[in-house]
């Protein structure tokens, strides 16, 4: 019980909220990777979702994407990017660059494989009157698929996000930034208060996120309860 | 690193195959005490669930915020009670299949349709026959897509692990980041991909096999 | 000189008695070891070197290798997860301690070592000749800029510029602590890198740090064309190896155990281990590999 307290005077102690280190830092820091990690996913997955579900192909690609997705493990992706860009364009490979590189592969997959089933469980025959209307293809998309399949798009960009925060943790092994830092340098460090807060602030972050989706969901009219389970890096 | 070391050196890989088999052998060993260990829990956790249903809630509440731990996180924070040991890994990975399975399980046999369920009453199947020659074989299809996922999430955080100290393909990836060494690094990571995709495939070939129905689609 | 046989046989039997049972009394035992490295390659080489020597002498060995930081290997030692580390005489003394004094001389340092580690049933050999300190480094052109030639001269422009070393530095009495104590210097910001590993060395190299924290025996400062500031207030110094071993170990394995571990110690010096370094981080060979080229180098196996 006085290790939880010690961790919250850690987090309340005002020289942990100032400087390079400090909590604002480091939180701006791990949003920013996480949103540029599922942004960057998205921009691919959500138009190649909507694609493949409007034209009902790649069913292949789009569902088993997600199990090439989980296959990929995170820290060898981060060593991988980072050992890369200290090859090629060393001033790249501190902090942003690596753990934005391997976030992208994660959030994917959930991303493009809800999209794709989102827009596919859209009712055929609303589809087929929408063309009967005489609506463009892409006319059906924007106003009958997405909105019909929005509450699976969320569901995969809130299990995307999910993951990715409590994931982008570990670009903090190949000196990347984040909260991350809080974890590894605690455990160096053998502070257990500051790795504790570093856990416990990843799960506020998980949390805003799923109140935030929650939030969007209500506001597009539909809830789902499809693909509740994150993914784990 | 000099920009003229390679990628890949073959020669490495060729001489370090028993180091890189040992790597794979120690990788399944963590993959199979963790997901073998958490079904075992899950199961438990799951028949209290169903046979308590108000204890669900809260059931799923604790094993999904385990989830958002960040696996670093939880690992180094059993250290100063499990040592960097084993036991610290498994406690960790284990941790993390519970809520997968445990979810999968009781939606399993939630799905089980009540028709089905009064029928083997009728039949005379006591609770328990009835659960266990009825109920459990309609869930096992959702109980095998659990393990699937289960198993493939584990398969990644096990290269975590490398970092408290035990070995799997996780210590190639950190040995590449030690050493600035691209090979053992690649070799890793290329071999938990494909030991994550074989794993994937062949538990997704099982589903299909106990799923005979939903092969009409 | 028929009389005298007997007596004769009498005496070499006594003798041989003497000799044969060994000067602890007890028989040399086989013992079970579980040596730990830090998570740099130097101190891979060195488990390695220890251990595959011991494993050959019928001993069985088993190893964690890049376990952690001191702070992480210390206590697996104490609690006994592991019962041998290659360790550095004077921040390990500092690290258990808790003392901040500058240890200059390793034979003095030695004694002190052990009184701290008695209570906690560790023991500490003898020390090898090699010794590995942290080393400040600066690429040739930041040295050239801010006029760098030795650690002095950091305290004038340190606030200027950013110290890129391991996450435990700034808790450690060799590192920002000391550097503070000793030579006053503060630099404008700290950032958190790896054990004077790769990431260190990208770091300096590419201007995301201006100090970087290597060690001495770093094969890669020679190869990079590092300028190695040079300790003048000899805040570093003693870090001489030397292996740590659990007391009940070291018990069980009797003096053939402790003679074999100081033979082997002798054996390393500073050229030579920082020669197996380089030939680990610049020709990528594997520290077990180095260790077996070094140990039947220098005859300690066959």
């Amino acid at each position: 019980m006085d290790f939880l307290l010690a961790a919250l005077a850690w987090l309340a102690a005002p020289i942990h909220w100032s400087g390079p280190d400090g909590i604002p830092t480091r939180v701006l820091e791990h949003l920013a990777y996480s949103l540029s990690g599922v942004g960057a996913a998205a921009l691919v997955a959500i138009p190649l979702g909507l694609m493949l579900g409007h034209i009902g192909r790649g069913a292949f690609l789009a569902i088993n994407i997600a199990g090439v997705g989980r296959a990929l493990p995170t820290f060898a992706l981060l060593v991988i990017a980072f050992l890369l860009l200290a090859r090629t364009a060393p001033p790249l490979a501190f902090g942003f660059w690596p753990t934005f590189l391997a976030m992208v592969p994660l959030a994917l997959p959930p991303i493009l494989t809800n999209t794709y089933v989102g827009v596919r469980g859209v009712d055929r025959d609303v589809v087929e009157a929408a063309r009967g209307m005489g609506m463009s293809e892409l006319g059906i998309v924007r106003a009958v698929e997405v909105p019909l399949g929005m509450p699976l798009i969320l569901a995969g960009l809130r299990t995307a996000s999910i993951a990715v925060i409590a994931t982008a943790t570990l670009g903090a092994l190949v000196a990347g930034g984040g909260i991350g830092r809080y974890i590894v340098d605690g455990l160096a460090l053998q502070e257990y208060e500051r790795l504790f807060a570093g856990a416990f602030l990843v799960a506020l972050l998980a949390i805003g996120t799923e109140l935030a989706f929650g939030l969007l969901e209500r506001m597009s009219g539909h809830t789902s309860t499809v693909g509740r389970v994150p993914l784990r890096g | 690193m000099s920009t003229d070391e390679p990628l890949i050196r073959w020669d490495w890989i060729a001489s370090h195959v028993p180091d890189i088999a040992a790597r794979v052998g120690e990788h399944l060993v963590l993959v199979g005490i963790a997901v073998g260990a958490g079904l075992v829990m899950a199961f438990a956790l799951a028949l209290l669930a169903i046979w308590r249903p108000r204890l669900y809630g809260p059931i799923v509440w604790v094993t999904g915020t385990l989830y958002t731990i960040p696996s670093l996180a939880l690992f180094a924070l059993l250290i100063p009670f499990t040592g960097l040991s084993l036991l610290t890994a498994e406690i960790g990975l284990v941790g993390y299949t519970l809520l997968i399975l445990v979810r999968n399980i009781v939606i399993g046999i939630r799905e089980v349709p009540a028709e089905v369920r009064e029928s083997a009453t009728a039949m005379g199947y006591s609770p328990v026959q009835r659960f266990a020659l009825v109920e459990l074989p309609i869930a096992v299809p959702a109980i095998v897509a659990g393990v699937r996922l289960a198993t493939v999430t584990t398969i990644g955080l096990v290269t975590v692990t490398a970092v408290i100290g035990q070995g799997g393909l996780g210590s190639l990836i950190l040995d590449g980041l030690i050493l600035f060494f691209s090979t053992p690094l690649i070799v890793g990571a290329a071999l938990s991909v494909l030991l994550a995709v074989a794993a994937d495939a062949g538990l997704a070939l099982v589903q299909r096999a106990v799923t005979p129905w939903s092969r009409a689609r | 000189m028929r009389r005298s046989v007997p007596i004769l046989l009498a005496i070499f039997g006594l003798l041989a008695a003497a000799c044969g049972g060994g000067g602890a009394g007890a028989p040399a035992t086989k013992v079970s070891l579980t040596i730990a490295s830090f998570n740099f390659a130097e101190s891979q080489i060195l488990a390695e070197i220890y251990g595959q020597a011991l494993a050959t002498d019928g001993h069985t060995v088993q190893y964690k290798h890049k376990l952690g930081n001191r702070e992480i290997v210390f206590p697996a030692l104490e609690k006994g997860d592991i019962n041998f580390v290659p360790e550095y005489l004077a921040t390990s003394l500092a690290f258990a301690t808790k003392a901040t004094d500058k240890v200059g001389d390793p034979a003095k340092a030695l004694p002190s070592f052990r009184d701290a580690l008695k209570p906690k049933g560790i023991a500490a050999l003898e020390f090898a000749s090699a010794i590995d300190t942290n080393a400040f480094v600066v690429t040739k052109a930041t040295a050239q800029k801010h006029n760098l030639r030795k650690m002095s001269d950091l305290t004038a422009v340190a606030k200027q510029l950013t110290l890129g070393a391991p996450p435990e530095c700034p808790q450690r009495p060799f590192c920002l602590q000391g550097l503070k104590s000793a030579y006053g210097i503060e630099f404008k910001e700290f950032k958190a890198l790896d054990a004077g590993g790769p990431i260190t060395v990208a770091a300096v190299e590419s201007g995301q740090v201006d100090v970087g924290l290597l060690f001495s025996t770093d094969a890669q400062i020679a190869a990079k064309g590092f300028v190695l500031l040079e300790d003048d207030k000899k805040l570093q110094a003693a870090d001489n190896v030397v292996p740590v071993v659990r007391q009940d170990v070291i018990d069980k394995g009797g003096a053939t155990l402790t003679t074999r571990i100081n033979d082997i110690s002798k054996k390393i010096t500073t050229e030579k281990l920082t020669a197996l370094n380089g030939k680990v981080q610049i020709d990528k060979k594997d520290p077990a590999d180095v260790a077996k080229e070094f140990l039947k180098a220098e005859g300690l196996i066959k």
